[in-house]
């Protein structure tokens, strides 16, 4: 099956009850096959007249209780940021995709990129942390949609999937496991007490239990700053303690969060550090570059956000340098030479979108620097 | 303060809302001479007699004053984003059939920026009741011209008069397919009350229209005191049920129509959708 339909799958094997969504090349597979399963499930897919009334409905769903998600492409990424802020802000359990394809603008609607990875981290307005995952195969797209509900179930927040077109288009041998064989994980429920019950106090682990609308906690949920009870409050008291709350549930369980995949990094000299399609070049580079005696590993980031800094600090101690492979025009390269912190060069091998990157190319990068 | 008078005090009734509102968020944000205050109270009023079950009901705003209102009442509520009520709560309603979901916003959120989202949800015919406090300008912000800005009349934004026309919200609902429409004023609070517990006991997409007063914003720069205001809404209306949608232009030079104007059966978006998508369950 394609990535787009394997997505699809794996959010249902996850729980996933509800898709607001909005037609785009190239995630329409996504809601296509999801317009179709749904209602076997018991589920309910609504097609909404733009992508900002489908995220809008994405989190009305999830305060409902139902896991719910969306899936779209750059230009309806732009849109769906007002109120994927508005998730941030509220903690929202809910999962986006974003199948990417050449910008800016409508660009390349039927061609793939991985230039929306810095709108994912800082594309809504404001302060905040965010997961993003970034898979590189359909069979990988399939779990990690899975990944992508438990993490946004345990820590309360909306969590990207920012695959490429490459990998929603591309048919690949998917196996789906019995569902007895496949985790699923629910947002921590309420204890104790209704009438005093705060929506936005956090337990131990940084996250605050929440309950779903019509059982009786008359919540309040609002896009203004507020406090633990989820009153509005204007105040840089109320800011402060709102931020670090939405900030520390991110980075207090960065250990938990953070995937990465390390391949012959143990003698590497050369360190490639890729995601999503552009990882598999990097793997193909790396082997030609191995069989010609180069010394080269690959750190496969499954997560990109929050970032990997730490990996690259240790690395950075000790190789000779980084080659950040990516289809845009250096974005995670960004982050990679901020985490190297000028211990170690680091260098890109991007083009501004609309096919993969071919190993030859990295092969080529590889021997030109180091 | 004598004994008595404390006594008296003491056992003053309590507020007959007070189990819907928020009273540890009073004082509320709104001006004095404000209509919000008084439609909320309807509103709350009519959820109370109609009978729902409250622990099911949920009440969505937008932005703006009227935005406020999910702020003060006693229900699971949601405060969203800019014209982003109707969306939310449609998904709030499709996740959970069995709430009950009223969006209670202002003009300009729900009928400029939330404009699409609003024809839409009637379209579909989503089960929601949808309130709309019409104070004909954006308030919050300080009096701008809104999409219900009577031709000609001064906003911060018009200072010489209006040059655009306002939408016929009423029209523009009937239109859309909405299947229960009806417009008050907030001088006619009873009408307005009994139409709002029918609307959210009716099943499908249900819309009331409510023309409040913004005397601080808009009544200011229009040369309309408060009272005279609320005399408009005496003289200048005429009450005239299922009216033809076309003739109801809000125009106080001449009469503004209220009254109930559509009231109809049609199956709903979660319906249809059952039926259409998945026959055999």
């Amino acid at each position: 099956m394609t990535g787009d339909v394997a997505c699809a799958e794996g959010a249902l094997a996850a729980g996933c009850r509800f898709f607001g969504g909005y037609p785009i090349t190239p995630a329409t597979e996504i809601a296509e096959h999801m317009s179709g399963r749904l209602p076997d499930v018991g589920g309910t897919f609504i097609q909404m007249e733009d992508e900002i009334a489908a995220m809008a409905s994405v989190l009305g769903a999830a305060w409902s209780g139902c896991k719910s998600m969306t899936a779209t492409s750059g230009p309806g990424f732009s849109l769906m940021m007002e109120n994927i802020g508005l998730g941030v802000c509220t903690e929202t359990p809910c999962v986006v995709v974003n199948v990417q394809r050449g910008g800016p603008s409508t660009g390349l609607p039927t061609m793939g990129a991985q230039a929306d990875m810095m709108q994912a981290r800082w594309g809504s307005h404001g302060d905040y942390e965010i997961i993003a995952l970034a898979p590189c195969s359909a069979q990988e797209i399939f779990y990690q949609t899975i990944t992508a509900f438990n993490l946004s179930e345990r820590y309360r927040t909306p969590v990207f999937i920012m695959t490429d077109e490459m990998i929603g288009h591309m048919s690949e041998k998917v196996v789906i496991p019995p569902a007895d064989q496949i985790t699923t994980e629910w947002r921590p429920k309420p204890k104790g007490r209704k009438d005093r019950f705060l929506l936005f106090k956090p337990d131990e682990n940084g996250v605050a239990p929440m309950p779903a609308a019509g059982e009786g906690y008359n919540v309040h949920v609002t896009g203004l700053t507020h406090d633990e009870k989820g009153y509005p409050v204007m105040s840089v008291e109320a800011q402060e303690e709102m931020m670090a709350r939405i900030k520390r549930k991110i980075l207090g369980n960065r250990d938990d969060i953070i995937m990465t995949e390390g391949h012959g990094l143990d003698d590497a000299d050369i360190v490639l550090v890729s995601y999503g399609i552009s990882a598999r070049t990097s793997m193909a580079a790396m082997q030609q570059a191995r069989a010609q005696g180069l010394k080269v590993g690959l750190l496969r980031l499954i997560t990109v956000w929050p970032f990997a800094e730490d990996h690259i600090q240790r690395l950075a101690e000790r190789v000779k340098g980084f080659v950040t492979v990516e289809v845009n025009l250096g974005q995670i390269h960004l982050e990679v030479l901020r985490a190297a912190a000028g211990r170690a060069p680091c260098h890109l091998v991007g083009h501004s979108g609309g096919t993969i990157i071919s190993p030859d190319q990295v092969l080529a990068k590889i021997k030109e620097v180091f | 303060m004598s004994a008595t008078a404390q006594a008296s005090v003491m056992a003053a009734p309590e507020h007959p809302l007070e189990d819907l509102i928020r009273s540890d968020r009073i004082p509320h944000i709104w001006c004095p001479g404000c209509g919000i205050g008084t439609a909320f109270a309807a509103c709350l009023t009519a959820m109370k007699a109609s009978g729902i079950d409250l622990q099911k009901t949920c009440m969505v705003s937008g932005i703006g004053c009227s935005g406020r209102a999910a702020g003060y009442v006693k229900l699971d509520s949601f405060h969203t984003t800019h014209g982003r009520a109707i969306p939310f709560a449609t998904g709030l309603k499709l996740g959970n059939p069995e709430l009950n979901v009223v969006v209670f916003s202002g003009d300009g959120d729900l009928f400029a920026i939330g404009g699409n989202h609003f024809i839409h949800a009637a379209r579909r015919n989503m089960d929601l009741t949808v309130i709309c406090l019409n104070n004909l300008n954006y308030g919050m912000t300080g009096g701008q011209v809104a999409a219900t800005t009577p031709h000609l009349a001064r906003t911060t934004t018009t200072p010489v008069g209006n040059p655009e026309s306002p939408f016929n919200l009423p029209l523009l609902a009937w239109a859309s397919g909405a299947t229960y429409v009806a417009r008050w004023t907030v001088l006619h609070t009873r009408e307005l009350t009994d139409c709002i517990k029918k609307a959210i006991t009716k099943s499908g997409f249900s819309f009331i229209e409510v023309l409040g007063p913004c005397p601080v914003n808009y009544g200011r720069r229009n040369r309309e005191k408060p009272l005279e205001t609320l005399r408009l809404y005496r003289d200048q209306t005429i009450i005239r049920n299922n009216a033809d949608p076309s003739d109801l232009e809000v125009d106080f030079t001449k009469k503004v129509v209220l009254g109930e104007f559509v009231d109809k059966e049609r199956a709903t978006c979660i319906e249809n959708y059952d039926r259409t998508c998945r026959p055999a369950l």
